[in-house]
């Protein structure tokens, strides 16, 4: 549980210094590009931009959980948007699918089964305020001078053919960057390895029933990993018969 | 001027679609699951065989009076059907159901990835409804609805890449222009794990375990009333249409055909539509519903197994046809 939350606290910190990094780099652009001329793409880009930003302040700030992981939902949404106008139409439907459609879900999922508790939760508000903050300042800020300074004089033909088409993005992800690509499999590999391990580890462990009712709730046949947790008085062989 | 008029035209067919079909769904439902079970269904309202019960069902759901919980989540709660309905909405213009551009609302690059995109993002308004109801059965429901959906997207995807790598597109036209009769037999066990995960996405029985009616008392809609509840029921129709469409264009044929494929195409990816929604209902009928282990369990040990072997199957007919 106490990993649900971390994950989701990071998820909120990364969702929040992506977008700062994004806003910072759009009011760059359109400092120095479409000054005399912003165009409506630039305009909309600046608009959902300064949305996503709201939606990333609002997410690490409210004081009600849920609705935290919702402006999350926002958030991320505004930056599919973003990705959407930079023509880059194969990351932002992968965007959705993949942090909306189901790193959300699941987020909500674990709050669901700890605790969501409807109204204020006054032990939402972290004694690491400060830390978080520069944290995420630093953070911000070191993104946002890597893509000013990588993308300085590159500028997207927004008229001309897609520069971020699937075929397109496809071509270079396996043509310029299958090493990363590869390294990140790895990557995923060993999470989830990991987990599978901590899974086993509790399963060792959960010897007595768990206390909190929403945990009992948790190993209730309705989770996955409900193998590893087998109810009371309910043998696996119990439940080959009522099959 | 003729641009603005061509987007307004096809928003608004896709508009009508969207709100008569799942009626016209509905209503078949209605007549199929009482001619199966030996009765006769909806009889008097309209006249010929009761064709205007959904219309009137309508009328009575706006009339209801609508009611927020005490304890509810008030925005949450009220915002929760929107954003269970008009992802669907959303997909219904990517559908191509005839050849060409003149036959889709809009022809996307990367179409296979927004239609299963968007349709993840309904199940979020059941979340949200579930959570926000302040009810212990409404939780409950969004809790199973949120397993379900982690379990049964996985292999949706992985059926949905085996026709990408097919096609060697991922725009839904494109696979259609691809597409040769013996694509049926090779793509067949991808074509029946895409539409049992999707059934399971929409929680149709025999999947309906998150909002079982006699055991949870429907999930996360027991506090819903009036209008916000048909509009959760017109999601799970739009769901149907959406979902036998999918299928349709990704594994049947789409507007291809034996005969008259060229215009008439349209007909043919009605006909399938309405064929497949046929088996939804049938379904339902059928079988009893599986218990949330057993859900889980299909889903893990059989369709992602499956749909990794089809993926498999692809690549190697593929590389040999090449």
């Amino acid at each position: 549980m106490t990993l649900i939350a971390a994950t989701a606290t990071a998820a909120h910190a990364t969702a929040a210094q992506a977008t700062a990094a994004h806003t910072a780099a759009t009011t760059a652009a359109g400092g120095t590009h479409g000054f005399l001329s912003p165009t409506g793409v630039e305009i909309a880009f600046l608009l959902v931009g300064l949305a996503t930003f709201g939606a990333a302040l609002v997410t690490v700030s409210t004081r009600q959980l849920v609705h935290a992981a919702l402006w999350l939902v926002v958030a991320l949404g505004g930056l599919a948007i973003e990705y959407l106008l930079l023509t880059a139409e194969f990351i932002a439907w992968v965007q959705v699918l993949i942090y909306v459609g189901s790193v959300v879900v699941l987020l909500l999922f674990g709050l669901m089964l700890t605790r969501a508790p409807i109204g204020r939760s006054p032990d939402a508000d972290s004694g690491n305020r400060w830390a978080a903050l520069t944290v995420a300042v630093a953070a911000a800020a070191a993104l946002v001078w890597v893509v000013v300074d990588a993308f300085r004089t590159t500028w997207i033909d927004l008229g001309g053919p897609a520069a971020g088409s699937t075929a397109v993005t496809g071509a270079s992800l396996f043509q310029n960057w299958v090493l990363p690509f590869e390294a990140l499999s790895v990557l995923l590999l060993a999470a989830l390895v990991g987990a599978i391990v901590l899974s086993r580890k509790a399963k060792a462990e959960m010897s007595s029933p768990p206390v909190n009712s929403r945990a009992a709730t948790g190993s209730s046949p309705s989770v996955p990993d409900s193998r590893n947790h087998p109810i009371e008085g309910n043998s696996p062989a119990e439940q080959e018969g009522a099959r | 001027m003729t641009d603005a008029l061509d987007v307004t035209l096809r928003l608004l067919i896709v508009f009508v679609v969207f709100l008569t079909f799942p009626l016209v769904v509905g209503q078949t439902e209605h007549k199929v699951m009482a001619h199966m079970q030996g009765r006769l269904g909806p009889m008097y309202a309209g006249g010929f065989h009761g064709w205007a019960q959904l219309v009137a069902d309508g009328v009575k759901f706006a009339q209801k009076e609508d009611v927020v919980p005490a304890g509810a989540d008030r925005r949450i709660f009220q915002l929760a059907p929107a954003v269970a309905l008009l992802p669907y909405l959303l997909v219904l213009l990517a559908i191509p159901i005839g050849p060409g551009e003149g036959a889709v609302g809009q022809v996307l690059d990367a179409g296979i990835f927004f239609v299963l995109a968007v349709m993840g993002v309904g199940v979020l308004g059941s979340l949200m409804a579930g959570w926000a109801s302040a009810n212990k059965f409404s939780l409950l429901g969004g809790l199973r609805t949120a397993a379900q959906l982690l379990a049964y997207e996985l292999p949706m995807l992985l059926a949905a890449a085996s026709v990408a790598m097919a096609a060697g597109t991922v725009s839904l036209p494109g696979i259609l222009d691809a597409f040769h009769w013996w694509w049926l037999p090779w793509q067949i066990v991808g074509a029946i794990v895409f539409f049992v995960a999707g059934l399971a996405e929409l929680q149709r029985p025999p999947f309906d375990m998150p909002v079982a009616d006699s055991e949870i008392i429907f999930g996360a809609y027991t506090e819903y009333t009036g209008l916000r509840f048909a509009l959760f029921l017109l999601a799970e129709y739009a769901g149907i249409i959406v979902l036998c469409g999918l299928t349709t264009v990704l594994f049947l044929g789409g507007w291809h055909g034996p005969w008259g494929a060229d215009g008439l195409g349209w007909v043919w990816t009605l006909l399938k539509t309405a064929v497949l929604a046929f088996v939804v209902i049938w379904l339902r009928v059928t079988y009893p519903r599986l218990r949330e282990d057993q859900l889980q369990k299909l889903s893990w040990t059989l369709l992602v197994p499956l749909s990794l072997a089809q993926i498999a199957l692809t690549g190697i007919v593929k590389v040999v046809i090449s």
